[in-house]
Formats: structure tokens, sequence, C-alpha cells
């Protein structure tokens, strides 16, 4: 009995605090707003929003909600990190083993790279990319074609865009593809643990991707054209792109600076976990007859995943978290558009920080999830 | 028994009487003001540097006319004019500074607008410039009119002002697709403008006009006549302190009305002896126009001597500045301006 209250008393103590704290905040936030005639509420977020974004994926217009821009927003801040993430991954992934190159010329390139763009505060990077890079640029009538059809200029990159016809094929080609490929890759397991053959899975794919889209351009009536952007003129000296995609130059920036600056720290991830390695396991891997990709892909990579996921997750919070750093150069993301405008204009300061807050936190808490169960499933599986 | 029931009841008479005494006074003083005079300077938000309304020298000085509404207070309510802590705020942080009692006066080109007024918890006091949005643009981009824009023109703003709002209002009236692309701080604004991001820059007329001397080559930009709002820019308090928001309100008044009755800085004193009772009563050598604010007689002879008048204030920041050397609506009613306030009597 005395036992059991010792063990309960100090968890009942721990509750009661945080009960505390939390309530005297709730109470003192409560009075203060009361004595300065401010209402506290969730109803401004179905009035009109009435201020235009630069930049929105869904389609977003003043006179929706403000809900709605809440919802556009975070789209943007969504596909900034989701470009980030993707862009440092891959950059990190080359900078991590060129590191680890025996070439001294690579080796060296790779750890300048780390060390310089580890060591400067990121914000300076993106005034870097946005302001000084910026100003480099040509404006749109001195625009030079990139690739023949794409120009980047000062007022944004501008690209043809797609039209298709019949896209609803096209993509049922493509899900068909994938669906045949993941089944040959459990057909050729079986193979191998019943006959020991291996079969050609990685040409076999590549095939299957290419031939089944190529088959619906021919006999599904697909067609797809593209529309390219073309010089208008709107004033003497003021020149735009018209048709086609237009990718703000401060989306442009913005990636760009996150994804360089987080990517050393993905390198240094990789570059551990694959020194993390012991000698030992590739020796015995070749003395068993594989091949050097094969010890790479069966016996290293497996291991080196298992300690490079979990920093390289913290990176990917902290790309997410950094990506607010937006407001700085007018890139409508969650944090100028909600907790900047909507903010100004409706005064709902404690409810909309609160709100971006909770958005945070719940994006944080999505990707480190999904990363923990990518991670439970590479980890040894003990018998 | 009895005799601890008499005490009892003594003590309670007493508290009540103290109570009674406390709420008087309370009355009478603000709270705002009480802690103001405890402290021994005036909070104030101001921008984070616009010249002509709030802008910081080298050595740290603030200038301007909103500053020198926060200056006239702190003349008014600690005899100093000096004694102002100023904080230099974004449009953004602004409001909840002044809501969450970070700052007590906010003069920082701030639009007086309904919603402003009656939703955020904050009163506008007064307005000490009329203005109006428009644009600038490149002189080279040939424009000269608002009616020249086009599809798919972008234009450089701030964020969290009511420049954001009209500009859609603007556009859209006119079926003009525009790309917004809108900045925390002015300095960022007339940075991308000037790097060629946008083909115009819109925020209120007097502030095109102060951020133009900021850029690399003022003569390569001029400002369309158009006018599309209205945007008159004021002092603001919070809402719940009747005696403050009097006390800033008038300091306002005070500077305005001086400049009317040719009250300068230089001669306040002499005007003491004045044969017109109004500016005898701006001199606080009659009335008794100090007391209703818990303040001394002298408060707004203070603000004319070291502030100085409206006039005065104008043409040491604005005019002689060259931002705007011609007064337009700002100038008295009596010269045909549109600035009148009620009488200080």
């Amino acid at each position: 009995m005395n036992n059991k209250i010792k063990r309960i008393l100090p968890q009942l103590l721990t509750i009661l605090f945080v009960v505390l704290v939390f309530g005297f905040f709730t109470i003192n936030a409560q009075v203060n707003m009361d004595n300065r005639g401010i209402d506290f509420g969730f109803g401004f977020l179905s009035q009109e929003a009435s201020f235009d974004m630069q930049f929105t994926l869904l389609d977003y217009d003043g006179q929706d909600s403000y809900l709605w821009a809440y919802v556009v927003a975070l789209l943007n801040t969504l596909l900034v990190s989701f470009l980030g993430i993707i862009f440092c991954t891959i950059l990190g992934v080359i900078i991590g083993v060129a590191r680890l190159s025996q070439n001294f010329l690579i080796k060296n390139s790779a750890a300048w790279y780390v060390e310089f763009f580890r060591n400067i505060p990121l914000l300076l990077q993106i005034f870097f990319w946005y302001y000084a890079a910026l100003r480099a640029l040509p404006l749109p009538e001195n625009a030079q074609p990139w690739f023949g059809v794409t120009y980047m200029t000062i007022k944004g990159y501008y690209i043809p865009s797609m039209i298709w016809e019949n896209l609803n094929v096209f993509m049922s080609c493509l899900i068909a593809a994938i669906v045949a490929i993941i089944f040959i890759r459990v057909y050729a397991r079986k193979i191998q643990e019943r006959e020991g053959k291996q079969l050609p899975v990685l040409y076999i794919s590549l095939a299957l991707i290419t031939i089944l889209p190529l088959l619906s351009f021919l006999i599904g009536g697909v067609t797809l054209d593209f529309e390219m952007p073309v010089l208008k003129q709107l004033a003497q000296t003021s020149f735009i792109f018209e048709g086609g995609i237009a990718l703000p130059p401060e989306l442009i920036a913005l990636v760009l600076a996150l994804s360089l600056y987080t990517s050393t720290f993905v390198a240094e991830c990789v570059r551990a976990g694959i020194q993390g390695i012991s000698k030992g396991q590739k020796e015995a891997a070749a003395s068993v007859g594989l091949t050097p990709n094969q010890i790479l892909k069966l016996v290293i990579m497996p291991q080196a995943l298992r300690i490079i996921i979990p920093p390289t997750t913290n990176q990917y919070l902290n790309l997410t978290k950094n990506s607010s750093l937006a407001a700085a150069i007018a890139y409508p993301d969650l944090v100028l558009v909600f907790a900047g405008t909507a903010l100004m204009q409706t005064g709902k300061a404690i409810e909309i920080v609160g709100i971006t807050m909770l958005t945070y936190l719940s994006i944080s808490l999505a990707i480190a999830a999904l990363m923990n169960w990518y991670n439970k499933r590479i980890e040894i599986k003990e018998k | 028994m009895f005799k601890h029931l008499k005490q009892l009841t003594s003590l309670f008479a007493m508290i009540a009487v103290l109570f009674a005494f406390t709420t008087e006074a309370m009355a009478k003083k603000s709270k705002t003001l009480k802690n103001t005079q405890k402290k021994g300077f005036v909070r104030c938000g101001v921008s984070q540097g616009l010249p002509g309304f709030s802008n910081a020298d080298a050595s740290g000085n603030w200038t301007g006319i909103d500053v020198d509404v926060c200056r006239a207070v702190a003349a008014a309510v600690l005899g100093d004019a000096n004694k102002v802590k100023f904080t230099p705020l974004s449009a953004k942080e602004r409001f909840t500074a002044l809501t969450s009692g970070e700052i007590d006066v906010l003069a920082r080109n701030t639009t007086w607008t309904l919603s402003r007024d009656a939703d955020i918890g904050l009163t506008f006091v007064g307005v000490n410039f009329y203005d109006g949005q428009g644009f600038m643009v490149r002189k080279s981009s040939g424009i000269t009119s608002v009616d020249q824009f086009k599809n798919g023109i972008s234009a450089c703003t701030n964020i969290g002002t009511t420049t954001e709002l009209n500009m859609r209002d603007f556009f859209n009236s006119r079926g003009i697709s525009y790309e917004p692309v809108a900045f925390e701080k002015a300095d960022e604004v007339v940075a991308a403008y000037d790097a060629g991001r946008c083909d115009t820059y819109t925020t209120d007329k007097s502030g095109l006009a102060a951020q133009r001397t900021k850029m690399k080559n003022p003569d390569e930009h001029i400002v369309l006549p158009e006018t599309i709002s209205k945007e008159p820019l004021g002092p603001v308090v919070r809402q719940g302190d009747a005696v403050w928001e009097d006390i800033v309100r008038w300091s306002l008044n005070t500077m305005i009305e001086a400049e009317e009755y040719g009250i300068t800085s230089a001669n306040a004193d002499s005007m003491k002896t004045s044969d017109n009772p109004q500016i005898k009563r701006l001199v606080g050598a009659e009335g008794e126009m100090g007391a209703a604010f818990g303040l001394d007689n002298e408060w707004n002879l203070r603000i004319i001597k070291q502030v100085g008048n409206y006039g005065e204030s104008y043409k040491r920041n604005i005019a002689d500045t060259g931002i705007l050397p011609d007064r337009g609506p700002n100038q008295l009613w009596t010269k045909g301006g549109i600035l009148y306030v009620p009488p200080a009597r």
C-alpha cells in the first residue's frame, strides 16, 4: 500500500502541476482579453478573406473564406517542405558518399561544401539567393531560353505547361504498370527462394513503365501538347511571359536555400551511417561471393540505413519548420499568409497563433510517424 | 461579542470608504497614465523606418510627425518631450504590441478603419495625416496613369496593411489580373521593387514619396497621380482607458489648434498675455484645462514649446526633407485643407 502511494504520488503531483500551470495561463489570458475587450472565437474562419495570394496550388480568390486561405497557405508550406526534403535527400546522399570517395578532389570539395553551407545562417542564405541572385537574373525581355523552351527571369522561372487529352487513360496505364511491377517483384522473390534463380527484375520493370504508357499514346488516344511561355509587353520597359507555368522566384530561392542548407546535415548522417558499418561486414560478404553491387545493396545499406534514418528524420523536421522563414521573402506560406495577413486583418492573435502552432506540430508529428514506420520496417527483426 | 461586532462593522465601513475613494481616484487618474508617470517614459510604437513619419538617424534619434505625437504626449504627462521609449514595429506586429500592453501609444502611419476601430480592441484618437494609396512605377516604363496597367502586372507591397486589401479592390474592379508580392518589411518591398521583381510598388502616397528617397536612383521612379483609397493615418490607443485616450487625442489636437491660432514653439510663452481667451487657454493661462486628465494646467504649453505646432512639425519632418513639400489636404481648414479639430475649451 505504502509502496503504491509512493509510486502514484509523484505522478499525481506532476499532473496537478501541469493542470495548474495550464489553468493559470488560460485564466490569465482570459482575464487580460476581457480587460482589453478582445473576443475569443473561431467565427472569423468563415468570413471573407478579401486579400489575394501570389502563388497557390488550388484555386483561391479573395472572396474565399479565411479557412480556405489557411488551407491554401498550408499547401504552399507543404509544397516547399516536400520539394526541400526531396532535393536535400538527393543532394545529401551524393555529398555524403562523395565525402568517403578515394578521389582527393571529390572528397575535399564535398567536405568544403558541407562546412560552407552548414555554417552560414539559413536566413542569410535565403536573403542571398533571393536578393543577390535575383538581381543577377535578366529581365523577361532579355532572357535567353534554357533548354530551348524555359526562361529564367527576375520575375520567375517560366516553363511550358502540359495540355493532356485523355489523361485518365494515361494514368490508368501508369498505375497498371506499377501494379505489374509489384507483382513481378513478389514473383521474382518466390522464384529465387524456390529455385535460386534470379530474374532481371530491374530491366523488366523499366520496360513495363516505359512501354505501357507509350502504348496509351499509340492506341489509347492520349495526346500531349505543350503550351509555351510567350513574351508579352505590359509597358515600354515592362514585360512578362504569358502561358505555361510560372514558378515564382520566391519559391525557387526558398527551396534552393532550404535544400542546400539541410543537405549538408543529411550528408553527414549518410557518411556516419556508412562509416558505422564495420569493415568485417564487407569482407565477409565478399568472401561468400557477393558482387560489390550486391554487397552495397544487401549488406551495407540495410545496416547503414538503420543509423541514417533517425537523425535524418530530425533534419526533415528542421527543414519543415525552417520553411516558415518564407515570410522574409514574400513566399505566401502559412506564416506569411495566415499568421501574418489574416492575423492582421482579423486581430485574432491567440486563435491564429494557436492554430498555426498546432499545424506545425501536426506536420512534424506526421513526418516523424512516417519515418518511424520506415525505421521499424528496416530494423533488425530479432527472433 | 457585541464589542467585536462593533469593531467589525467599523472595519467594514472603513474598507468601504477607502474603496469608494480609490475608485473615485481611479476614475480621475488613468491606469496607463499612472504607469507611465511611474516608469518615467511614454512607451510608443513607431515604424521600422519611414522618413517623415518615424525614422531613426545613425545615432538613434527618432524624428517624424508620428514621433512628434509621442513626444507631445511625453511633454504633456511627463514634462519632457524626450522621455519616450520608441519601439519599432512591423505592420504585422503593431496591434498585438498595443493590445498586449507592450506599448501605450501606437503612432505608426496606421489607417483608421471601421473594423480596426471596432474589432481589435483599439481606439483611434484622431488623424495626423490624410493620405491615400497610390502607385509608383519606373519612369522608363512610360506608364503615366493607372489606366495603362495591363493583365499580368506584378505589384509589390507590405503584408498586414489596408494596402493589400485596397489593391485587390482596385484591380478587381478594373478586371485586371495581377500578381501580388507581399513582404513583411518595407525595406524588403523597396529592395524587391528596385531589383525589378515588380512592375509597380503600391502603398500610401506619403510612404511612396518617402521610400523613393531610399532607392538607388530616386529620379528613375514616379508616383502616378491617381489615388485609389482614403487613408486617414492617426495615433491609436488601447480600448478601455478613456482618460489616456483623451490625453493622446488632445495632445494631437493641441498641436493642430496651436497652428490655427498662430502659436509656435518660439512665441508660446509670450502668448500667455494674449487678449484672446482661446489662445490663453491653449497656453495654460486661463481655465482648468488639465484637471480632467489628472494633469497640471500647463500641459498644452509644454507641448507647443517643446514639440511645436502641427505646421512646424510638418515643415521640419515632411516639407523640408523634400518628401511632400505641398501640404495638400493636410492644411488647416482655414487655408483650404481639411485639418479641423474640436476647440480646446
